[in-house]
């Protein structure tokens, strides 16, 4: 079942064409990579999916929802959640803050001020800290944790909503190679239950737990489809030679 | 296992070496710090019952119109210091209300405190709902300098109609309102007038602190810190600034009626320019983000010009501002950062054991 449609979407800064005319499609329980060089345009169709920036042209559809003017909250309230590709956790707050801040954004006004959920919140909270690793610094601002780390915060932050899309920019940048592989672990499980989008310079990586995988360069997509069809064509080699 | 890989993790990425020492010392200072604001709290507390037993009665009036101002410069507290909304047009909503319940008292010969208090707070909440719809509502977030000029120029705007309008009394403003009155009994200036300001300070300020302790006051700390981001969470970070405007505007309110009854007269000053920079020089001075912060400020900073300013008449202005700069420059977190550490100011929200509970100042 098609969960993210992405027509024709144009994007243009001043001159520069970001995106030409880019289009894919992201099923249920389907983890979808998008690669391809530096500037090809990757965070920005990223950016045009979650509301971080309006497209010029071209429709974006969600769940069949026709969402391409929805603003980023409207998004995120139909289950979408975003990881910029730079981080961008609370420093000041807690770890634990960081996440119930995430985890309770979708409640009314009048259940914030009355703190109904603190309770019943607080367990996920501790899970979702635990899932990834950092529970043993849950009272600690956020500012104390590693590049990696901070990451896997973020991480957390956008799965503490239980989004049905999860759009992850460079999730393993300024990770060691075992951070890497825990991210993968982390990852996995989420299938179940959401689709995942992900952009990432480590091929290898992607190649481990994408189903499909969408190829940009220069701002249009060359090719989209399965690993094995996207390893085998010969158009991604030439991309990928071209920038070597 | 987990174990082992969050070590070898840890290993590979230098700066947590160096962290475990002052992680452990962060977290002493912590458990020690945590008694610093609740005794803090009730020592002033404790002071403040005893002004009017141990001064004189021109001290105690004095010390009312502080109370006051300490009110008003919570509702500037609630909106810069927690919501990070550049409110300069403050005055606007504490001088709305004082001419509402001035008009009140001359024109229907009302001073009843439970018709002119609510009606202030109302008068407040509604101008800066309005002002809200226009500044903070817009699809985009609005930046803090559209934000900051056109509440400035909604309180100059006020101060120039008002000293314009003879309905208002011009520049006289309107003099010689009533007494406030409660049931029978007249609320003359003294220790009568003086304990019903702190027993709505105090409500008040317990009220804030409930509502920012709540979940409601993370998500207020989430707009300050990021408003951006937290747009992709789902927070509708336009409607959150709309509702703390709006209660800081009906606390600013409050503020404006009382002081407008106390001092027996309002003028075109409660409204302008000046009073707005008053209340954000207070906040600043004591400390934006921490209830108790706001409070020091405006005792500190008022104390000192009722005290000072006989013995050094023509300086004085230059010794306070010199003072605040000094503050500005090298406590930015304000006086209050001398007393209590910088956890214990931003606070949490959770923590071991006390779920639920947290401490945010
Ligand atoms: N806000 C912006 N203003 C102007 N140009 C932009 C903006 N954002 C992106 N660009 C340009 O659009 C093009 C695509 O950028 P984008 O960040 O989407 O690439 P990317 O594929 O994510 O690259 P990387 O792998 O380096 O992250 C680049 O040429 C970039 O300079
Ligand atoms: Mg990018």
């Amino acid at each position: 079942m098609t969960l993210l449609e992405v027509t024709g979407i144009d994007k243009t800064f001043g001159k520069l064409t970001a995106l030409n005319n880019a289009a894919f499609t992201v099923h249920k329980n389907e983890f979808h990579g998008l690669i391809g060089p530096n500037g090809s345009g990757k965070s920005t169709l990223m950016k045009c999916v979650a509301g971080a920036e309006n497209p010029t042209k071209g429709r974006v559809s969600f769940s069949g929802v026709d969402i391409t003017r929805f603003s980023p909250a409207e998004r995120a309230r139909a289950g979408m959640s975003l990881k910029f590709q730079i981080t961008n956790v609370l420093p000041a707050l807690t770890l634990y803050d960081n996440v119930l801040l995430a985890l309770q954004a979708k409640l009314s006004l009048v259940s914030l001020v009355f703190s109904r959920s603190r309770s019943t919140l607080h367990d996920r909270v501790m899970n979702m800290l635990e899932q990834f690793r950092l529970a043993d610094r849950a009272y600690q601002p956020a500012a104390v944790l590693s590049h990696g780390q901070q990451q896997w915060l973020e991480i957390a932050m956008a799965l503490a909503g239980e989004p049905k899309l999860l759009l992850l920019d460079e999730p393993t940048g300024g990770m060691s190679y075992e951070e890497r592989r825990v991210t993968g672990e982390l990852l996995r499980p989420i299938k179940d239950s959401c689709s995942l989008i992900i952009v990432e310079h480590d091929l290898d990586f992607i190649r481990d737990i994408c189903d499909r995988l969408t190829v940009l360069d220069q701002g249009s997509v060359i090719c989209s489809g399965t690993v094995q069809e996207i390893q085998a064509s010969s158009k991604v080699k030439e991309v990928y030679l071209r920038r070597a | 296992m987990s174990h082992q890989s969050t070590d070898k993790a840890a290993a590979t990425l230098g700066p947590q070496v160096v962290e475990l020492p002052t992680r452990r010392t962060k977290d002493l200072a912590l458990s020690e710090s945590r008694r610093i604001l609740p005794a803090l709290e009730i020592s002033m507390f404790i002071v403040a019952v005893l002004v009017p037993l141990l001064l004189q009665d021109y001290v105690t009036v004095f010390a009312t119109r502080v109370l006051i101002l300490c009110l008003f410069a919570l509702s500037f507290d609630l909106v810069w210091g927690y919501a990070g909304i550049l409110s300069l047009g403050q005055s606007l909503f504490f001088g709305m209300a004082g001419y509402g319940v001035a008009l009140l008292s001359r024109d229907f010969n009302i001073s009843s405190i439970f018709v002119v208090f609510p009606v202030g707070a109302l008068i407040g909440f509604v101008a800066s709902l309005l002002l809200a719809g226009f500044l903070l509502l817009g699809r985009h977030p609005s930046s803090i300098v559209f934000v900051s000029l056109g509440t400035m120029t909604g309180a100059y705007a006020a101060d120039r109609l008002a000293g314009g309008s003879s309905y208002l009394g011009g520049q006289n403003g309107i003099p010689s309102i009533q007494l406030m009155t409660i049931g029978p009994y007249e609320l003359n200036e003294g220790s009568t007038f003086y304990y019903l300001a702190l027993g709505i300070l105090v409500f008040v300020y317990l009220l804030s602190r409930f509502l920012l302790r709540s979940q409601f006051g993370l998500a207020l700390a989430g707009l300050r810190e990021n408003e951006y981001r937290i747009g992709f969470f789902g927070y509708k970070a336009q409607h959150l600034k709309a509702v703390i405007f709006a209660i800081s505007g009906a606390i600013a309110g409050m503020a404006g009626s009382l002081y407008a009854f106390h001092e027996g007269f309002v003028g075109t000053n409660v409204l302008g320019v000046v009073m707005s920079t008053q209340v954000v020089l207070y906040v600043l001075f004591g400390g934006s983000g921490t209830l108790v912060g706001a409070i020091i400020g405006t005792i500190v900073i008022e104390a000192l010009s009722f005290w000072l300013s006989n013995s050094f008449q023509d300086v004085w202005p230059i010794i306070l501002g010199v003072l605040l700069l000094l503050v500005i420059m090298f406590r930015p977190a304000g006086l209050v950062s001398l007393l209590l550490s910088e956890r214990e100011r931003v606070g949490t929200f959770g923590r071991p054991g006390k779920r639920g509970k947290n401490d945010t100042a």
